[in-house]
């Protein structure tokens, strides 16, 4: 398919702009750029048709069965994008008077309430804008902390799980700190005897997710955050798989000192094709003096903006984070209520236990047992002995309208498929769904050979990603 | 695979050639590219860069996997292969020509193996 | 209460019964049963979808949605084009994540890719990568891909915008580098300041295009400097300005970062926004994130993948330079719409008339007594004036004719903006007002 650049026309355009009503200025020639950005000369007709072709070019979970494991690829209701495009928050100067802003600050402050309530934590931030970045928020907290006691140079090392999510140890890089991984159980789980060798007067903290990317909670959890904290550690909760446990169990009760969640995972957020997400931050009180500015606050209906603390760990982002995210994180927790949170919850869990079922009559699960959200197949033997992967499978699924599961992570399973069904697909396109997932591993089985040649059927075939890295080509550019 | 008989092996999969004038090229050994797959970009050390023994100098990078590079001993940097900053794909093709550094050796270590050996431990590693 | 459940009680039985199990409850057997809230969250119960709106919709109202802004510091109101909300709405682009299967993700990729190509002509800058959070976390990466392990030192020009500065800082502390500020002078960058701090130690050098007060700062000469120091510029620039202003690359920056909400994005309370960064070819794998690149398929087709991966997180780990997973991708394809939609001449317009209203503006401010202009130096689209009244009486009757006055700064000055979005009958009535206010 042709580039925007490709389908300009010299002399081309739309006119969205009156002539200019005052005398015209230019800048003096010294300062000017030399010649004009080569952007594409195209009639709005010419766009409008691009972006169609390219959305037919695209997969949403608009259009099918999308098991992204670690990606909560759940349904994103159409009321929050309405009541975020409402003007009353979209046409908001995020530096109004306070006073012409008070519901944006509302917004603010009744969000903090509630997330506070769902994870067990004091405080709140929405400053940080994805996951990662909530991590980034959290591990420096827990740095302040440890420098606010003198001991930020000798707390330098954060522990986490050789089943962590890869922003965890490079979190804990960028906050200047050493990564100890330590290897998990048999069981999947957090190995207590290695925990207990790990930690020391050099622990700064933990990072966990639990459940952990294997889908299983961990049932030494207050076990492990005691560890941690005897050791003088702090624990930091990655919220990227609360939607198993949302409303019936909380990080801040697990003894989780600071914890972040993905508003574009658990709270329906859309992805938007990578973002913009929401990595709010919760903590417990201890560290809220710390929390980035500046924070909202309620007192006698009146809301506010107080920057005025001295022990914070700064800005992470300009203002006050993806507004607008939050608001459609809002909207979606006001639908479901107290008792729609721990209800979606459970049919996620569901889910998961129904799929993983149907799928285990050909598959291999990694951990048997019950899971929680999401669980992990490999396809190591098949691999070894068979002649096809789990990128082939993935591939053969392609061609048959459904988004594979994440590939090849967690990295201690090999050949894995990790598979999130989430609680908004029914009983009927999880059937469906897991008919396909055996006839291909049937079709596998018998013609391994032919799966090296898919996907067929896709906009493309598979990408030749060895040159695309060898020789970068990043940018459009004539002549091609 | 391919194991020359004039070159020392590490653990790691790194090759060495001990030069009669103190110097060594180090490079990646045919076993290590066949596991690492078609190399897309390496990472080398400066001219006049110290390397220690057991750790890394460089990495090499697959699509979709990066790896260290382990020194196999202490040296100084005499030079480094640019060669393959704009051609990685140079060490998939020929493994023991396309060295990464060359160093000035200044402490060589005792527990290299030698060919046979390597290609024992390589069969264990499988 | 609301709920977006497909499972019906029904189904739920059957599938419950499918996997041995009698009750939910059982699912979650594995959970510690002192940790089982007893009671349940202490929160509202769930509401209908009109109920959530009427709800939603009482916290919108009670915000003020001004007529008329003539304030940006960060943020600015510009006109965007009716296709650019058309596109950005569409479901799939809404509901994707990241396009980690290129078969099936040529869309998504495609219109990265197009979008870092923008970039790419706006700078000047040889690569860009997908997006980062916003303006402001640009910089700090920015800052991050310049140190070096003998060169760590960031200095920050004190006349880039304050929560710029405020996360460049968070960034460098944690990292446990040092972060110092370049003093200014007469608002713009102290060059003969710079002079004395640069040393073998400075890694990087932020400098802000223009800068908070609006200025157009002498970017070329800074850039000499730094770099017969040694050191490397970032250049955080305005996207909009950029279709007049010299560019980053001809300025010799090393790596041109920027806030793009101006590029179709509404104000939004402060986001979502979009970070965008681009660097010379020599820092392309430095770069954080993802990058789309261009390759073909098995069939030798034209094919678009996320591509240098090997800098990520997710095969990096501890050694990434940075952990951003998630970026803006949504905010770059509608950025990549709204120039697809203006065209070069259309930005150029834009851009012109941004700069011909704001100096219209300053004219008409700057000739009321006790309002003179602050700064001398060339100016884009905002500008600095004295005030010598109290701020709240100007804005409270600002405010009364549904106008959002210039940003009152702590030293008592006020910074303006205008853009192409501003008429001259409403700069007419501001300055109507003003005076009104002063000769009080």
């Amino acid at each position: 398919m042709k580039t925007l650049f490709e389908k300009s026309i010299a002399g081309r355009g739309s006119v969205y702009l009156p002539e200019c009503d005052v005398p015209k200025i230019t800048l003096s020639a010294d300062l000017s750029r030399k010649t004009n950005a080569r952007l594409p000369e195209l009639s709005e007709n010419d766009v409008s048709r691009h972006y169609s072709e390219l959305e037919r070019r695209a997969y949403g979970v608009n259009n099918g069965f999308y098991p992204l494991g670690s990606c909560t690829m759940k349904y994103n209701p159409k009321i929050d994008e309405k009541v975020a495009a409402l003007s009353g928050f979209a046409e908001i100067h995020p530096l109004q008077p306070i006073k012409t802003a008070q519901g944006c600050i509302e917004v603010l402050t009744r969000s903090e309430k509630l997330f506070c309530e769902i994870t067990g934590m004091d405080a709140m931030t929405f400053q940080p804008a994805a996951g990662a970045h909530g991590e980034f928020t959290g591990v420096l907290l827990i740095k302040k902390y440890h420098e606010m006691r003198d001991e930020g140079s000798k707390r330098t090392k954060v522990i986490v799980p050789d089943s962590s999510h890869g922003t965890n140890p490079a979190t804990a890089a960028m906050c200047g700190m050493t990564v100890v991984s330590i290897p998990s159980g048999e069981d999947g789980c957090v190995d207590l005897e290695k925990l207990r060798q790990a930690v020391g007067e050099d622990t700064a903290g933990l990072m966990l997710t639990n459940p952990n990317t294997l889908g299983i909670f961990d049932k030494n959890i207050l076990e492990i955050t005691k560890i941690v904290h005897e050791a003088g550690g702090l624990c930091y909760y990655d919220g990227a798989n609360l939607n198993a446990v949302m409303g019936l169990v909380r990080p801040g009760d697990m003894g989780f000192d600071c914890v972040h969640l993905n508003l574009h995972k658990t709270f329906a957020t859309p992805h938007g094709g990578g973002g913009p997400g929401s990595g709010a931050v919760g903590c417990k009180a201890f560290l809220a003096p710390y929390l980035p500015i500046p924070l909202a606050v309620s007192a006698n209906a009146e809301q506010s903006l107080n920057a005025d603390f001295a022990e914070s760990i700064g800005k992470v982002k300009s203002f006050y984070g993806n507004f607008l995210v939050l608001v459609r994180a809002l909207t979606y927790i006001l639908t479901l209520g107290r008792e729609g949170i721990p209800y979606a919850a459970t049919h996620a869990v569901l889910a998961a236990n129904y799929f993983k079922k149907r799928l285990s009559e050909k598959y291999t699960i990694a951990h048997e047992g019950i899971c929680m959200h999401e669980f992990v197949m490999t396809l190591e033997n098949e691999a070894k002995q068979q002649g096809f992967t789990a990128m082939d499978i993935s591939k053969a699924l392609l061609d048959r309208g459904i988004h594979p599961p994440t590939m090849y992570f967690p990295l201690i399973v090999h050949e894995a498929l990790m598979a999130e069904p989430t609680e908004t697909e029914s009983k009927e396109a999880l059937d469906e769904a897991a008919d396909i997932f055996l006839a291909v591993y049937d079709e596998a089985v018998k013609n391994p050979e032919l799966m090296h040649t898919l996907p067929q059927k896709t906009p493309i075939r598979r990408p030749d990603e060895v040159s695309a890295a060898r020789n970068p080509r990043l940018r459009w550019s004539a002549g091609e | 695979m391919n194991t020359p008989k004039n070159l020392k092996y590490s653990e790691t999969h790194e090759w060495v050639e001990l030069l009669s004038d103190g110097t060594a090229k180090i490079g990646l050994t045919d076993f290590a590219q066949q596991k690492l797959g078609k190399l897309v970009f390496v990472n080398l050390p400066l001219v006049g860069d110290e390397i220690t023994a057991d750790e890394a100098f460089g990495d090499v990078e697959s699509v979709k996997a990066v790896s260290d590079v382990i020194a196999p001993l202490d040296g100084t940097v005499l030079e480094v292969n640019e060669e393959l900053l704009d051609e990685p794909g140079l060490i998939n093709d020929d493994p023991y020509g396309a060295w990464l550094i060359k160093v000035e050796v200044t402490i060589s270590k005792g527990e290299l193996m030698s060919a046979e050996e390597y290609e024992a431990f390589c069969a264990e590693e499988e | 209460m609301g709920h977006y459940l497909s499972i019906t009680e029904d189904q739920k039985a059957q599938m419950l019964s499918a996997i041995g199990l009698n009750s939910t409850e059982e699912l979650y057997s594995a959970v510690p049963s002192e940790l089982v809230l007893k009671n349940g969250l202490d929160i509202p119960s769930g509401l209908s979808e009109l109920e959530v709106l009427r709800e939603m919709s009482s916290l919108a109202a009670k915000n003020k949605v001004f007529p008329t802004i003539f304030r940006g510091a960060g943020a600015y109101r510009h006109y965007i084009p009716a296709i650019v909300s058309a596109v950005n709405s569409k479901e799939t682009f809404v509901t994707a994540y990241t396009p980690y299967q290129a078969e099936i993700s040529q869309g998504i990729l495609q219109s990265i890719f197009e979008y870092q190509t923008m970039i790419c002509e706006l700078t000047g800058m040889d690569v860009s990568n997908a997006s980062v959070y916003d303006g402001a976390s640009a910089a700090a990466e920015a800052a991050a891909m310049c140190r070096e392990r003998k060169r760590t030192k960031t200095l920050v020009s004190s006349a880039a915008h304050p929560d710029v500065i405020s996360v460049i800082k968070t960034y460098c502390w944690g990292a446990n580098a040092e972060m110092l500020i370049i003093p200014e002078k007469e608002g713009l960058t102290d060059i003969d300041a710079l002079r004395g701090m640069l040393d073998e130690t400075v890694s990087g050098v932020y400098l802000a295009q223009p800068n908070f007060y609006g200025l157009i700062e002498d970017a070329e000469a800074i850039g000499r400097l730094v770099h017969e120091a040694g050191a490397k510029l970032i250049m955080g620039v305005n996207p909009i300005a950029a279709a007049l202003i010299k560019t980053p690359a001809e300025c010799g920056a090393d790596v041109a970062v920027g806030e793009g909400q101006s590029l179709g994005m509404p104000l939004s309370f402060g986001g979502p926004y979009l970070g965008f960064m681009a660097a010379t070819s020599a820092m392309m794998r430095r770069l954080p994130g993802r990058i789309v690149g261009e390759t073909t398929d098995t069939d030798g087709n034209r094919a678009f993948v996320l591509t240098l991966q090997a800098r990520e997180q997710h095969i990096r780990r501890e050694k990434a330079s940075s952990n951003i997973c998630s970026n803006q991708a949504l905010c770059a394809t509608t950025a990549a719409v709204y120039l697809a939609a203006m065209g070069p001449e259309g930005l150029k317009n834009a851009a012109t008339q941004c700069l011909s209203k704001a100096h219209y503006m300053a004219a008409e401010i700057s000739a009321i007594s006790g309002f003179s202009l602050r700064y001398k130096g060339e100016f884009f689209h905002e500008f600095v004036t004295e005030c010598p009244v109290s701020h709240e009486a100007l804005f409270d009757a600002l405010e009364e004719k549904g106008i959002l006055g210039g940003l009152p700064l702590k030293d008592g000055g006020i910074l303006w903006c205008a853009t192409e979005l501003n008429t001259k009958k409403e700069i007419d009535l501001l300055v109507s007002v003003l005076r009104e206010v002063s000769e009080k």
